[in-house]
């Protein structure tokens, strides 16, 4: 995070010096305690058998077992192995960072992306100035600006084609990491902190290349840290200041900002002077982050706060800006933008005449509120157990932050390592996500890695398009939510999508199972792709239907009138160009259906059955 | 276009007098079910995002709103000659309705609607509740329950179970009966009652060849009973049905151009399923990107555009259905209005009463509804935004029983009572 400051008073330097200090890491890193791992009696009343303990483990922490993964768990032993996916900085992940540094504009910084992936409309201005400064020369007026000529269309689609590849890149890369990181937990704490944090990346021009930044710089450093770092990274990080409006959010032009003049040193014969530069436009309140920062982000909508508390964190939140957001500059403290008046927050009185203590001090309340230390163990509890989490974990978990300061990692512990989390109940009790689905799937298959937005677009298609969640909530966390009869279709025309290779990276057949499978046949191949890909798992039924294609109901059951024949039967609506060619219109990723045979036939069926739905 | 002057009338003939008790209030509206054939369609749109009601139904006659809005209100239409009805000469001023009131000049296309007087505006309607967050009126829009949280259901959800009791409606219960286009079901539908979440019927089929689709469909009605197997079981037959009735036949008529955008084409969908017979009754879409905080602009604008492209797809969607508008309600909505005040960032921040239209062959359209409470400062809610004179439960209520025949309204807005009928229909 760069300061930057308009020299002048003392008072003012010293503010902000003392906020620079303030601001960083504020608490001591965390260490694993001693007794880390549970006690033989607490592993002993496990409901979960130790098999199911281990699938639940993966499953939970991770985004999917790959082939192999049940026998590494096993050979170190559940509790260990989560102890250790705890404490990611210990696990070696220098492969995903080498594969990933293909991601070209992940690594750039945000003026350098505004730089070299102009939005659309700057280029358009930019052709037309220097078409003006040759149309000038030559004594011709400019054409009105509402009119575009063929030149202008194609620099326009190029412009847009190369903004999407900013966000394309950003999907990809989340998908890539996710697939390959051995770091899964942190991996899938950075998923669940995207979605607390959730921004929009198509909410302006400046957004997509302000997020890789934070992503990177501001969730995935605190994803196992401290809640109150988390916080204070999330609240200077441009991204977040430009989604939530708060870059523009001023004192109002009544009150008292912190300071009343900008000055700049300007060099005259008798030596340096400062004159006052022009004021920084005062827009005014806008209460949008300061909302959300306490209904979204830590309170949640029940913690106990009112309209006079968004007000005030609103105002203790004025001059924290951006410089420059059009071309992607960093976070800065504009004290002539800052409300300096005084503010009474959730009952505590902030002090007039302060700059970004302010804020700091309302991220400080925040971090340190119960309600707060409720809402997010509630969170992780329903991420990580179910979807209705058994509140006298949710209150341990709570007690938990509230006693370590607020450290998402122990916190986290206290849930993972819990009773409840191995109980029969929690067990496969929740439905994936889209993402959690591709995931799943690609892992279980062993998927390669690869840098198209392909993946992404299907996790789109099924219904999460990453960071294109356009309001601050963030995508759903239940399963009731992402179950109908819709998704239901596009979860399975996916599973067979997969099983005919029609995603890049998979390769059935150099598939770890796959050569293996391939030379059995019938009931065994069908074992081994419930092995494979259903942790073993699956009902005498289900077993009977993927063996037989035979569906005991419909066998035992009366003839079938004319209306419910197959859908086989028919071939398929002819979709041509029905839809209407619009511009952001795909080809469905989903695509034809591909005939399966064998072992593909029996893959495909798996990652379309109910059970693969469930982690 | 035959209107139902009859009962209507009779409705009315007990209000004006004075008789209504509620269970008087209940035989107006059990009078009209017994009346009404089969096949009405209820259409809901949300205009996800406080959609800023002042500027698309324009109080062009009320002083106040231009003081208020000094750089983003729109223009009064002018007066072509002294005592002659005001017009709107161009696009860059109120399309005027009523000589009060008007519509943002983004709305053209609903113009031919109101002169045909089947679009109602209504305004001052919404939410009485407090909140100002998005979710939470949402969520009290879509279940029907303002300042209750703990409602799981939608109210069409509500509406749906209540009417699937009936012996005769649940032997002919299609899969289609409610569609939602969306990707997830909208909290709206959310429930008991069964209900489709799509968004494209084009992709609404099995990716599969031969006997993987019988396995498949094999593993959904086998196994244990939760919503992943619920779901499923119903996905399979609704596939089915929808391969056999073909709705992907029926092309846009008499002239009917939908916008290209997903809201667009969800409504020209809608109507596809309308003509293909299938059963539909509750159809709902949503769209975005009203939330103006920032540079909402005035005649044009981010708001300007999202009105224009909202206007051509409902009046593509009325002209494509023809006379089968008789049928069909389409109701808008919005979780709350915005700030009667601009802001500092020429945008609005949250509001409080908002604006609403009912659009169909049975509305009593070509009038403005609703009582209009001003826009001094005195009479602004909390200071600062326009008052609620109409509770959206009044709304729904009404269209419910007297447009879909449900008989009992509080089941579907349980806690509340309306006062009498509004008139809409």
């Amino acid at each position: 995070m760069t300061m930057r400051f308009q020299k002048g008073s003392a008072a003012i330097m010293a503010t902000l010096l003392a906020a620079c200090s303030s601001s960083a890491a504020r608490t001591a890193p965390s260490v694993t305690p001693v007794a880390a791992l549970p006690s033989a009696a607490d592993v002993a009343g496990r409901e979960q058998t130790a098999d199911q303990q281990i699938r639940h483990a993966i499953a939970r922490l991770t985004f999917g077992a790959r082939p192999g993964d049940y026998e590494r768990v096993r050979a170190i032993g559940v509790d260990r192995w989560i102890a250790r996916q705890l404490d990611p900085a210990r696990i070696d992940d220098r492969a995903t960072d080498a594969w990933l540094a293909r991601f070209r504009t992940l690594t750039m910084k945000p003026a350098d992306l505004a730089r070299d992936y102009p939005p659309p409309q700057t280029v358009l201005a930019q052709d037309r100035r220097r078409e003006a400064s040759s149309a000038a020369r030559a004594d011709s007026s400019a054409r009105p600006a509402s009119r575009l000529d063929a030149a202008d269309s194609v620099a326009l689609r190029d412009a847009r084609r190369r903004a999407q590849q900013v966000i394309d890149e950003l999907q990809a890369a989340k998908v890539a990491r996710a697939l390959t990181s051995e770091r899964q937990l942190q991996e899938v704490m950075v998923d669940f902190w995207d979605n607390h944090f959730s921004i929009f990346a198509g909410k302006g021009a400046p957004e997509r290349y302000l997020l890789a930044s934070f992503e990177r710089d501001a969730i995935r450093p605190n994803a196992l840290g401290k809640f109150r770092d988390l916080l204070g990274a999330v609240a200077t990080s441009p991204a977040m200041l430009y989604y939530l409006d708060n870059w523009e959010s001023t004192v109002e032009p009544d009150r008292p900002a912190l300071s009343t003049f900008t000055a700049r040193p300007v060099r005259g014969r008798l030596g340096v002077a400062f004159r006052p530069a022009p004021r920084p436009r005062r827009n005014g309140l806008n209460e949008n982050y300061g909302r959300e920062l306490l209904e979204l982000h830590t309170l949640g909508v029940d913690g106990g706060y009112s309209q006079a508390d968004v007000i005030s964190a609103a105002r203790a939140f004025t001059g924290w800006t951006i410089d420059r957001p059009q071309l992607g500059g960093g976070f800065v403290f504009r004290p002539a933008l800052h409300d300096a008046g005084e503010k009474r927050f959730l009952g505590r009185r902030l002090a007039a005449g302060r700059g970004m203590e302010d804020g700091e001090e309302v991220l400080d309340i925040l971090a340190r509120s119960p309600a707060t230390a409720h809402f997010i163990a509630t969170k992780l509890a329903r991420r990580f157990v179910s979807d209705s989490p058994p509140p006298a974990l949710v209150d341990r978990a709570a007690a938990t932050f509230a006693r370590t300061d607020g450290d998402i990692r122990e916190t986290l512990r206290t849930i993972v390592t819990s009773p409840e989390f191995f109980s029969r109940a929690a067990y496969k009790a929740k439905v994936k996500s889209p993402f959690e689905l591709v995931l799943s799937a690609l892992r279980a298959v062993d998927a390669a890695p690869d840098t198209t937005p392909r993946a992404a677009r299907i996790i789109a298609r099924l219904g999460e398009p990453l960071f294109m969640h356009r309001d601050p909530n963030g995508y759903p966390e239940t399963g009731d939510a992402w179950i109908n009869t819709g998704s239901i279709l596009n979860r399975i025309n996916f599973g067979l999508a997969v099983a005919g290779e029609r995603l890049p990276g998979v390769a059935l057949g150099t598939w770890a199972h796959g050569a293996g499978l391939d030379t059995l046949s019938g009931a065994s191949r069908i074992d081994g792709v419930i092995a494979a890909l259903l942790g073993g798992e699956a009902s005498p039924d289900t077993r009977r239907v993927l063996e037989s294609g035979v569906n005991p109901l419909i066998a035992a059951g009366p003839p079938a009138s004319p209306d419910t024949r197959s859908v086989a039967d028919t071939a398929p609506p002819d979709s041509g160009g029905e839809m209407g060619a619009g511009p952001a219109v795909h080809r469905d990723p989903l695509g034809a259906p591909p005939p399966l045979s064998g072992l593909r036939q029996a893959v495909g069926l798996a990652l379309g059955a109910p059970e693969f739905q469930r982690r | 276009m035959q209107r139902r002057v009859f009962v209507k009338s009779g409705a009315l003939a007990l209000v004006t007098m004075g008789l209504s008790p509620s269970f008087l209030k209940r035989a107006i509206f059990a009078q009209s079910r017994l009346a009404a054939p089969r096949g009405k369609v209820l259409i809901c749109l949300f205009q996800r995002g406080a959609a800023d009601a002042l500027n698309v139904v324009v109080p062009h006659g009320d002083a106040e709103y231009y003081a208020l809005r000094p750089t983003i209100a729109i223009p009064r239409p002018t007066k072509l000659a002294a005592g002659a009805a005001l017009v709107t000469r161009d696009a860059r001023a109120a399309i005027d309705l009523d000589g009060f009131f008007g519509l943002h000049p983004a709305l053209a296309p609903l113009k031919p609607l109101w002169d045909r007087r089947i679009l109602a505006p209504i305004v001052a309607v919404g939410s009485p509740s407090a909140t100002r967050s998005h979710f939470d009126a949402q969520d009290f829009m879509e279940t029907g329950t303002p300042d209750v949280k703990a409602t799981s259901d939608g109210w069409l959800n509500r509406y749906l179970a209540a009417k699937g009791t009936c012996a005769e409606c649940h032997a002919s219960r299609s899969p289609f009966e409610a569609v939602a286009f969306s990707p997830q079901t909208p909290r709206i539908l959310e429930g008991p009652a069964p209900s489709i979440a799509m968004t494209s019927l084009a992709d609404f089929s099995i990716r599969a060849t031969g006997t993987d689709v019988e396995r498949l469909e094999a593993l959904y009605r086998t196994g244990s009973a939760d919503i992943v197997h619920g779901a499923g079981a119903e996905t399979f037959d609704a596939v089915k049905m929808l391969r056999a009735a073909n709705p992907m036949q029926y092309q846009p008529e008499h002239g009917a151009e939908y916008p290209s955008s997903p809201f667009g084409q969800s409504l020209r969908q809608i109507a596809q399923l309308i003509k293909a017979g299938v059963g539909l009754e509750i159809a709902f879409a949503d769209v975005g990107g009203w939330d103006t905080h920032v540079n909402e602009g005035a005649v044009t604008g981010q708001l300007a555009s999202r009105l224009n492209e909202f206007a051509q797809a409902i009046a593509a969607l009325v002209t494509d259905l023809d006379d089968r508008m008789d049928d069909v309600i389409i109701l808008t909505m919005s979780e709350f209005g915005r700030m009667a005040k601009q802001n500092g960032n020429a945008g609005t921040d949250h509001g409080h009463a908002g604006a609403m239209f009912v659009i169909g062959g049975p509305v009593r359209g070509g009038r403005v509804h609703g009582r209009w409470p001003g826009l001094a400062t005195e009479q602004l809610y909390q200071g600062r935004d326009l008052a609620l004179t109409t509770d959206f439960r009044a709304v729904f209520t009404e269209v419910v029983m007297t447009h879909l025949g449900a008989v009992d309204g509080t089941r579907v807005f349980p806690g509340f009572t309306p006062d009498g009928a509004l008139g809409l229909l």
